[in-house]
């Protein structure tokens, strides 16, 4: 009950899962506000995944705590199932079944009559989108129908606690941000979601507060200001059309960046990374037009010119001095204990 | 193949915020299912199964008439005459073996289906925990009672005349079905301990073999040696056998019945709760 009016989510501390040698959640901290939208960014196998089956009940902690609304989700599992919904990263559902097929089972499972549970389906394939393929089986459906009717079948009631793995992982543009859309309905109708990314700007557009996970441990927490300040806005990626002129233009950059610049493979393509220690987005704009208008009075011709948002490789090479590459090697691992 | 019919995103309707809103709004929750409820409801997706995939009933069809077909023809006449004497007493025999020999499925498709991500789901729902495995069981339950009616139709059509008539056939399935629905706890758990379906298989076949073939399905084991006869005469199988046989005969065989029912207890007792331990810590 405390956590109920401490207004928390889940509260957990000192988090530990181990799968042989692999210390896959290594001390995770973490403590997710009621009716927001909580995002843990972080690489294939740090531990995301494993951290989000600990808390929707489906693996023991093997050390340190957690609660959600302020249950134990060991000792009071059934108290949290009862609460939350999960939508994991490979569909969720009975693919040789169809979508009204998997919506009713799961409502009659969530104790629904046969006529409010066939209802209940109707209404959502409807307001997903999916009427037409109600009765097809879930194997032929595309990516985008099956991330669909997956939180549907998440949200067959109204969850306190929706867990969303890796909701866009794989999904075309289009897909995803219909993915997003969904996802910012059920915010609004008072639902907490725990929103696990490999994506920046997916953690950028519907969380309000991020932790970046790493090796099994949160090695940044904040809100997405907070983060920003401390990674930096951006990176200025710049494609010359003379080559001879990348050192000219290095110079230049750097003076009006104030900032490191790096030389890419590319002879013609520098990168730069801006505004570090600025908690949006506002100065390093300014900076990279000044940086700009710099560059076309020392008469150098640019090609092609963008400031982006810093990607994950980019978060990651701020926070921990490695890049994110280091981690693809050990996914296999993981994985394969997991399934173990 | 899947691709070739997959549907475009494209001609996707939009989702509509607003009747997802109204969804949402509803927040009273049912209250939980009963575990008889949810149970059956796993056994209707078992059912559903079967009907989206109706080959995989190939084993439970084509598999028993060709065992009957196959004995009471090659040992018919050497063991009692002519095949149309044999299949009196072989019928209800190669009944028991081959629908206990059926269970085995039940561990591949527990194997193959448990590395699915709706596991994670079913498991995270505030259910009876058990239901998901009992689900399946009775999904299975309806396998063996296909086979049961399609064996003993064949049967007929050889010649065999049940004593018993309607009913003692039916007690007969019927204590049939219940031991095999024990008995497959054993696949359950070997489908949620073994890694791949080709050891599940591996695994089944050097229990099922030597469980069924010894046993008095074929022959009377008065002409086996002792050591042989201690272990036939204690088989659950040879209970089983025993019992059905004599059911459908219309007699009643309270002792062999009392021990196949005894065999069934034990199975669930032992083999359930390893089970539920295995599938809690997938």
């Amino acid at each position: 009950m405390s956590a109920q009016t401490s207004g928390l989510a889940i509260e957990t501390a000192g988090l530990v899962k181990t799968f042989g040698e692999t210390r896959a959640v290594d001390g995770v901290d973490l403590a997710v506000p009621t009716g927001t939208v909580y995002g843990v960014l972080g690489p294939n196998g740090a531990g995301k995944t494993t951290t989000v089956k600990m808390l929707a009940t489906l693996l023991r902690p093997d050390g340190g705590e957690a609660h959600v609304f302020g249950h134990d989700v060991v000792r009071e599992a059934d108290e949290v199932r009862g609460r939350v919904s999960l939508t994991g990263q490979y569909a969720s559902v009975d693919e040789d079944l169809t979508g009204t097929e998997n919506l009713v089972l799961l409502a009659r499972l969530l104790g629904h009559d046969k006529r409010a549970a066939r209802h209940r389906a109707e209404q959502l394939l409807e307001a997903f989108g999916l009427s037409e393929a109600a009765g097809k089986q879930v194997k032929h459906y595309s990516g985008g129908m099956r991330r669909r009717i997956d939180i549907a079948a998440s949200i067959l009631n109204t969850p306190d606690l929706l867990f969303l793995d890796e909701p866009t992982t794989g999904l075309d543009p289009r897909s995803r941000n219909q993915v997003w859309d969904i996802v910012r309905a059920v915010v609004a109708q008072g639902t907490t979601v725990l929103l696990t990314t490999q994506y920046l700007d997916e953690a950028d557009q519907l969380a309000s507060r991020i932790a970046v996970i790493d090796h099994g441990k949160v090695i940044a927490e904040g809100t997405k200001g907070e983060l920003k300040a401390s990674v930096g806005a951006g990176s200025v990626h710049l494609r010359l059309r003379d080559a001879a002129q990348r050192p000219q233009a290095e110079e230049v950059l750097r003076r009006a960046l104030d900032a490191d610049v790096q030389r890419d493979p590319d002879p013609v393509a520098l990168t730069a990374r801006v505004g570090a220690g600025s908690a949006n987005g506002q100065g390093a704009a300014e900076a990279a037009a000044r940086a700009l208008a710099e560059l076309a009075r020392t008469g150098i011709t640019v090609d092609n010119f963008s400031l982006g948002q810093p990607s994950l490789d980019e978060v990651f090479l701020a926070l921990t001095g490695h890049d994110t590459k280091a981690h693809d090697s050990k996914v296999v691992d993981t994985k394969d204990e997991a399934a173990a | 193949m899947s691709t070739a019919t997959t549907t475009e995103s494209k001609e996707l309707a939009p989702v509509s915020a607003e009747s997802l809103a109204a969804l949402l709004i509803a927040k009273e929750r049912p209250p939980r299912p009963s575990a008889l409820s949810a149970s059956l409801t796993f056994g209707w997706r078992a059912i559903l199964k079967i009907k989206h995939v109706p080959e995989q009933l190939f084993d439970v069809t084509a598999f028993p008439i060709m065992m009957v077909l196959m004995y009471t023809y090659l040992f018919g006449g050497a063991l009692a005459g002519s095949p149309k004497e044999y299949i009196q007493f072989l019928l209800p025999g190669i009944l028991v073996m081959s629908v206990v020999m059926i269970t085995m499925y039940t561990g591949v498709s527990v194997n193959t289906d448990i590395e699915k991500g709706v596991f994670d789901r079913f498991r995270s729902l505030p259910i009876w925990r058990p239901s998901t495995m009992v689900g399946y069981l009775l999904g299975d339950a309806l396998r063996y009672a296909i086979a049961s009616v399609v064996m003993l139709t064949v049967g007929m059509i050889l010649g065999y005349r049940p004593d018993g008539g309607f009913v003692g056939v039916v007690l007969g399935v019927a204590l049939l079905i219940v031991f095999s629905f024990a008995f497959s706890w054993i696949w359950t758990m070997f489908g949620l301990m073994l890694r791949t379906e080709k050891s599940v298989m591996g695994v089944s076949m050097m229990v099922i073999f030597p469980l069924t073939f010894l046993s008095n399905v074929f022959v009377d084991p008065r002409t086996m040696p002792g050591w042989l006869q201690a272990f036939v005469n204690n088989s659950p199988v040879t209970h089983l056998a025993s019992a059905v046989r004599e059911l459908m005969a219309g007699e009643w065989p309270a002792a062999e019945i009392a021990w196949s029912l005894g065999w069934s207890a034990l199975f669930v007792l032992i083999f359930g709760p390893i089970t539920m331990r295995l599938y809690n810590r997938k």
